[in-house]
């Protein structure tokens, strides 16, 4: 195998933060910073474009020592969270600045522009100021702007973050189409799960300035190894020791499909914890008794959220809600069915 | 009592503009205006102000954007040194351009015996005094813009391949131009009506050095309808060039 397009080791340190964060990825391939506020996924990104200075750590790119030239020599192209259009530039010309500053004429600079107004569908807008586009549009003028430059490596802070619920889903899409015909390597910070698992080919999820978990998005969302990622993906997750079929968490032992030795995990999605006013008859496995903390709406279902031995999510249909009388404070019995339950390795 | 000082606030800087239109001359005001001396004194106010405004901006504006984007040690003390032609008495200032720009000055002896030429009651010597009181007036409106305007615009720029005087040329200056014009008539008012300095560094020669308010001052002790006249001149140049750039610039810094 070639080695990575990029490849990046950053390290910042602040005076009550860390950020240490290693990763790769290859030409073409999207790979989604994925992590809490303030986990230090904007710092990575801002010091992968050189804004932020390394305190360790190297960034290759294509072979090129990245982390030694300053801002304005990197092959990057960036999109801010707010976009950062220049108000005083018509839209074309926001497109242009880069290939100007790269060197073209005027209207070379221009031309390049108007073909990536094209291609991103904004052909009509370019003689406008940004304060007279919508988000959605501002959005791809900056997507335009940054690829204009024709970078080797793309930023991309917050790509949807301030945008609409409606214009949201369409961007997305667009924007996929984008990364997909884009050559180099893409890097795009977000804290939506939904933005990562559709436009990146692999996430790094990062937590408290560390990388907590990597991999494709299925097996991120499959196999989820912090309390942070298991939630953005709906799932509960449990750390405990497996016996060949059995996890022991806590108090409660699971039975299990997967044959196991050791520490491990253990997730369920919400919908197969089973609620029962009495206790059920049958194996005492996947069976706890719990304390109901809070009922929401959640889709079309309830949201039960659960303490006790395991803080757990359940989701019932409002008719079980009404069946079961439940009400906050009240004990009840869970169980799982050992199918929908899934354990790996920790 | 509070509106009852407001009001008396706002006569005492209205009145004696008032005292000017009621004591103006206005039968004899267009003759008057005519005298070559008065035309003489108001284009050499006019250009030497616009001059050295001009230079202000070419150095108080990059001056401006090193006190506020370049850390470096002694900032606040260099802040300071600036700003002093602000709080100094121009006749002070006029003092110390003597002492160096002057024939017998640090610099001004380099000057006289490297290129022959000396500055001391000469046009240019107005511009020098008037462009020493005036640009502190420019360096502080800027400074104040570069402070406020959105540093990530020059982060953005710099990510697309600018060099940092791209980005000052390209971003910057677009960004913070009502700042920058704000000063730059601040600068040319001060620079308009500037006296002490300019007295005492360029003298007093008629169609040479003699600006409008020296006219004035010169006048009032001769013939104190003219110096109605030339001062009545020197208000309506003023409140023309501010009201000129206020709606387009002014009120939206």
């Amino acid at each position: 195998m070639s080695d990575p397009h990029l490849r990046a080791r950053l390290v910042v340190e602040r005076p009550r933060f860390r950020l240490d964060v290693e990763f790769a990825a290859e030409a073409g391939q999207v790979i989604a910073l994925l992590g809490p506020n303030g986990a230090g996924k904007t710092t990575a990104l801002r010091a992968l474009a050189g804004l932020t200075p390394l305190s360790a750590g190297d960034i290759t790119l294509n072979g090129l020592a990245l982390h030694t030239l300053p801002v304005e020599r990197r092959p990057i192209g960036m999109v801010f969270q707010d976009y950062l259009l220049f108000p005083h530039l018509s839209a074309l010309d926001n497109v242009a600045f880069g290939p100007r500053c790269h060197g073209a004429s005027k209207q070379e600079a221009r031309r390049t522009a108007a073909a990536w107004l094209e291609r991103v569908g904004l052909a009509e807008q370019a003689a406008s100021r940004p304060g007279r586009l919508s988000g959605g549009q501002a959005q791809r003028v900056a997507l335009a702007r940054a690829l204009a430059a024709e970078p080797d490596l793309l930023l991309l802070d917050e790509p949807l973050a301030a945008l609409d619920a409606h214009t949201r889903l369409e961007i997305r899409s667009r924007l996929r189409r984008h990364l997909g015909e884009f050559g180099g390597a893409t890097v795009l910070v977000t804290h939506d799960p939904l933005d990562a698992m559709v436009l990146a080919d692999h996430l790094v999820v990062v937590e408290n300035g560390a990388v907590v978990q990597e991999g494709g998005p299925a097996e991120v969302a499959r196999r989820p190894r912090t309390d942070y990622v298991a939630r953005l993906v709906g799932l509960n997750l449990y750390r405990g020791e497996a016996d060949e079929h059995h996890v022991t968490v806590g108090d409660v032992v699971f039975s299990v499909t997967e044959r196991l030795r050791g520490p491990v995990f253990i997730a369920f999605p919400p919908s197969a914890v089973a609620l029962f006013r009495s206790r059920p008859d049958g194996t005492p496995r996947n069976l706890w008794q719990a304390t109901i903390e809070g009922i929401e709406r959640h889709g079309d279902n309830v949201r039960v959220h659960l303490a006790g031995p395991l803080a757990a999510a359940a989701d019932i249909t409002p008719a079980a809600v009404a069946d079961l009388d439940l009400t906050a404070g009240q004990a009840i019995w869970a169980a799982v069915k050992a199918t929908e339950t899934h354990a790996y390795p920790a | 009592m509070l509106f009852a000082l407001a009001l008396i606030g706002m006569a005492f800087l209205v009145l004696p503009l008032a005292g000017l239109l009621i004591r103006a001359p206005w039968s004899t005001l267009p003759q008057r205006l005519g005298q070559p001396q008065v035309l003489e004194a108001l284009r050499l106010s006019l250009v030497t102000a616009t001059v050295a405004t001009a230079a202000c901006l070419v150095l108080g504006v990059p001056l401006a954007w090193l006190l506020a984007r370049v850390p470096f040690p002694g900032r606040r003390l260099v802040r300071a040194l600036v700003t002093i032609p602000l709080v100094l008495p121009p006749v002070v200032g006029g003092v110390a351009l003597l002492l160096v720009l002057g024939r017998r000055g640090l610099v001004g002896q380099w000057l006289d015996t490297t290129f022959g030429f000396s500055l001391p009651f000469t046009t240019a010597g107005v511009v020098v005094a008037e462009a020493f009181v005036a640009m502190p007036f420019l360096v502080i409106s800027v400074e104040g813009a570069l402070r406020a305007a959105d540093l990530r615009y020059e982060e953005a720029a710099a990510t697309l391949g600018a060099s940092r005087w791209t980005v000052f040329r390209r971003v910057t200056m677009p960004l913070i131009a009502p700042g920058i014009v704000a000063g730059a008539v601040l600068c040319w008012a001060r620079a308009l009506g500037e006296f002490g300095a300019t007295i005492t560094f360029a003298g007093n020669f008629p169609g040479r050095t003699q600006t409008m308010p020296l006219a004035v001052y010169l006048a009032l002790e001769t013939e104190p309808d003219a110096a109605i006249v030339l001062s009545l001149l020197l208000l309506v140049v003023s409140v023309a060039i501010l009201a000129a750039l206020r709606d387009r610039w002014v009120t939206t810094a």
